[in-house]
């Protein structure tokens, strides 16, 4: 029954996504018709109808309803209730009818708070968010229905991949999709603009706080998945330029350059069609991150074929959207001017020269994860990892960060390098430093070499902004950019630190013996069976004492899940401030031979927390630029309401 | 990220493929004798490792050999490491790989008449920006 009514509320808000679409295209071909008043209720109704849907979905997992297919093929009655809950979206038709949920709450959102666009503009872009949200929809309707039945019902469900049975799943995924879906309102902005060509700074702020929170959901989910792979997967790293990790990073770089491409024309009204440009393509890296992921060309492209309606479903969305968005843009570019002209040293070309950076990235990676498929189509297979992603990037990073060291304390429109001699010396002695002592203590290992190197320099260079400046008085915007930049630093130290100064310990103990490991001691003190609520496993006890001191207890695993039956090594790790000690607990040695030596794999990774520090020292400043954003949006409406309450009140 | 690629692996597992990058070994017989032992020589250590973690797992999705519990990583790594204590130099072994497995084996793509572009992207994007903003500034300039 439940799963009826989450099927009903779905067609129902599908049916309102096209009148809302309908209704907004009436209401924007003809300026007073009676149909634009129904644009913004149709929206608010969607999304609770989405809701609903999703709520019901949630319901039939919780309960573990076996009827339903994708309960019976993902979830198991033995699993834990946070599981079973995060299992709903730990699968296709799940993650796409979160995905349309987040969408229809976010344009509920839109039509219930935004009213400080001209009217035509809001309904141009609540009209554009209708019709992403109709092709998902029609996707989910047609081609990936969640709700769908079993018969006869099976007895027990095939259960959920263990891996994915962790705390880390619960948040990452939903953390992303907001921030994909955030960006989806950034491109029915940049469509509705584009529709009524009404690109300006009142565009740019009105589309500003979305893009921050987009991006904040966006870097938490890459942070928060990137420390998931690294205890999980049992191997200790943290990135692996994997084609779903690209998928992520995609519409975060884009993202970041839509936000920073978003001040300029904020504060100067310059960039204007750049911004909505970017606006279409943050969002175009969402879909195409979804697409890679959801259709299975990932693995190959042969594995397109295992579900080509999915896959060629997906893709037809994406040429309808993105290649309509472009079409418009094409159309309408010509008529939207780029704006203000800026000199050569001014804070609008430090901007561009950061945009220009991140679409460098942005196009290097989306090569190295697209040219795989390419080289495929023509009969050959090739890999692309980290030998190319690490140093292509860092071509665009290196600049990119040397300018940011710089652009903060540049003044608008004009401004002279002189005038900042002084802070320049001060980051650059500090860099050169680093860069000395990097040489000295990892020598061979460019990349990290240079990353221990800009780091310290960044770290310094993002202070100085405060400068001079009474701290009780700077504006919170202010605070998130420094705190921001600083976590870029901070993230870049972890990632320089943990590639130069890793050690690495593959061992085979017996009970009672030690072994070391950077400055570490470990001693295998004994090993035990555990068992979980779907899961049994072998737990080691490790003595760890760091310099010789007192002994730190700590338990890998090696786990055996029965549903589905898999085995996975549950990593331990001990968190000091200089770093993290990474233990995991592999096989018997010696195989079945009575030889009682167990594997251990030992990491010593020095200073490796601070890359998620830094991650989360981003998204913190973030939230604290978006915060004093809308706090200052808040008070210019207040006290324009109030100067029309007056002007009311004396009958004007 | 890596909890999307779990999902798609999920998804695999709810199609009836065991997917192996998310299983350890669990064969019965003994691991390679170097799958998960290090050379004695940390510098040997250091080049073999240095080329593992450009081998791709062919067994796995997106990992190398370097971090990965499939049998047929831990056989070549033990390959690797026997190799390069043998005295033979990492990119001989590398060659040795791409000629019994193909170029999909190795995560640094060579320069071939297919695969150019990708090496030509960087160049590319920065002409291109550098062509955008000399008009851009130009204009500035003036301004």
């Amino acid at each position: 029954m439940i799963a009826e009514f989450g099927l009903a509320a779905l067609w129902l808000a599908a049916a309102l996504a096209l009148l809302q679409f309908g209704s907004g295209v009436a209401a924007l071909r003809k300026g007073d018709s009676p149909l634009a008043a129904l644009v913004r209720p149709v929206a608010v109704v969607q999304g609770a109808l989405a809701l609903l849907a999703f709520a019901a979905l949630l319901l039939v997992f919780a309960e573990t309803d076996l009827s339903v297919k994708l309960v019976a093929l993902n979830s198991h009655s033995a699993k834990p209730m946070m599981y079973k809950i995060a299992g709903a979206w730990g699968n296709h038709e799940g993650s796409m009818l979160l995905w349309v949920t987040v969408m229809g709450l976010a344009g509920s959102f839109v039509a219930v708070v935004e009213r400080r666009l001209p009217e035509p503009t809001m309904i141009a872009t609540l009209l554009g968010q209708a019709f992403v949200s109709l092709g998902f929809y029609v996707f989910l309707l047609f081609a990936s229905n969640p709700f769908e039945r079993l018969n006869p019902v099976p007895p027990e469900g095939q259960g959920l991949n263990p891996l994915l049975q962790d705390p880390g799943l619960a948040f990452h995924p939903p953390t992303l999709y907001l921030g994909y879906v955030g960006l989806s309102i950034a491109f029915s902005f940049a469509v509705g603009a584009l529709l009524t060509r009404q690109v300006g700074p009142a565009f740019a702020r009105a589309m500003r706080p979305w893009v921050l929170g987009a991006w904040i959901f966006l870097t938490l989910g890459i942070t928060a998945g990137s420390y998931w792979a690294y205890y999980e997967l049992g191997w200790g790293g943290w990135w692996f330029w994997d084609p779903v990790e690209n998928a992520s990073l995609m519409p975060w770089l884009a993202a970041t350059a839509l936000l920073h491409s978003c001040s300029v024309l904020a504060a100067r009204n310059a960039l204007r069609a750049w911004t909505v440009m970017l606006g279409v393509v943050a969002f175009s890296m969402s879909m195409v991150g979804t697409f890679l992921v959801r259709s299975g060309i990932l693995t190959s492209v042969h594995a397109f074929a295992v579900d080509p309606k999915r896959g060629t479903f997906i893709l037809a969305l994406l040429a309808i959207y993105i290649g309509g968005a472009l079409a418009l843009f094409a159309f309408r570019a010509a008529t939207v001017t780029e704006g203000e002209r800026f000199a050569v040293t001014s804070r609008e070309s430090a901007l561009v020269f950061n945009n220009v950076m991140l679409s460098g990235i942005l196009g290097i990676v989306l090569m190295g994860t697209l040219y795989p498929l390419v080289t495929e189509a023509f009969g050959e297979r090739v890999s692309v990892g980290p030998p190319y992603f690490n140093p292509m990037s860092a071509v665009f990073v290196v600049p990119m960060l040397i300018v940011l060291a710089v652009g903060p304390l540049l003044r608008w429109r004009r401004d002279s390098l002189s005038r900042l001699r002084m802070p320049m010396v001060v980051a650059g002695v500090v860099g050169l430093a680093a860069l000395g002592l990097a040489i000295v203590l990892a020598p061979g290992k460019v990349l990290p070499i240079i990353g221990l190197a800009l780091a310290p320099a960044v770290a310094v260079a993002s202070l100085l902004p405060l400068r001079g400046r009474k701290l009780a008085q700077v504006k919170l915007p202010l605070w998130g950019m420094v705190i921001a930049h600083f976590g870029i630093a901070v993230a870049l130290l972890g990632m320089a630190a943990e590639g130069a100064f890793t050690t690495e310990r593959l061992v085979a103990l017996r009970v009672g013996e030690t072994t070391p490991v950077g400055p570490w001691q470990i001693r295998l003190a004994r090993i035990e069976p555990v068992a979980g609520p779907n899961w049994t496993a072998l737990e080691a006890t490790l003595e760890a004492s760091y310099a010789g001191g007192k002994p730190i207890l700590t338990h890998p695993q090696a786990r055996m899940f029965w549903a589905p039956v898999q085995n996975t090594a549950e990593s331990a790790l001990l968190t000091r401030w200089n770093g993290q000690l990474y233990t995991v607990l592999g096989d018997k040695a010696d195989g079945d031979a009575n030889g009682g030596r167990w594997q251990l794999r030992l990491w010593w990774k020095p200073l490796v927390t601070l890359i998620w520090l830094g991650g989360a020292l981003i998204a913190l400043g973030g939230l604290l630029a978006l915060v004093g954003r809308v706090a200052s949006d808040l008070r210019r409406l207040v006290a324009s309401d109030k100067i029309a309450f007056r002007r009311v009140r004396q009958g004007r | 990220m890596r909890a999307l690629l779990g999902l798609c692996a999920a998804l695999l597992l709810a199609l009836g493929a065991l997917h192996p990058a998310a299983l350890r070994a669990d064969d019965s017989m003994p691991p390679a004798p170097y799958a998960y032992r290090q050379l004695d020589d940390p510098k040997l250590e250091a080049k073999a490792q240095g080329l593992m973690e450009t081998i791709r797992c062919l067994t796995c999705q997106s990992q190398s050999i370097a971090d990965s519990d499939a049998s047929i990583a831990g056989d070549m790594r033990s390959q690797i490491r026997e190799r390069i204590a043998a005295g033979e130099q990492p990119e001989a072994i590398r060659d040795w790989l791409v000629a019994r497995y193909g170029d999909y084996i190795t995560y640094t793509p060579r320069v071939t008449t297919l695969t150019w572009p990708l090496f030509a992207a960087p160049l590319a994007i920065l002409l291109a920006a550098a062509v955008l903003l000399r008009k851009r500034f130009r204009r500035g300039d003036g301004a």
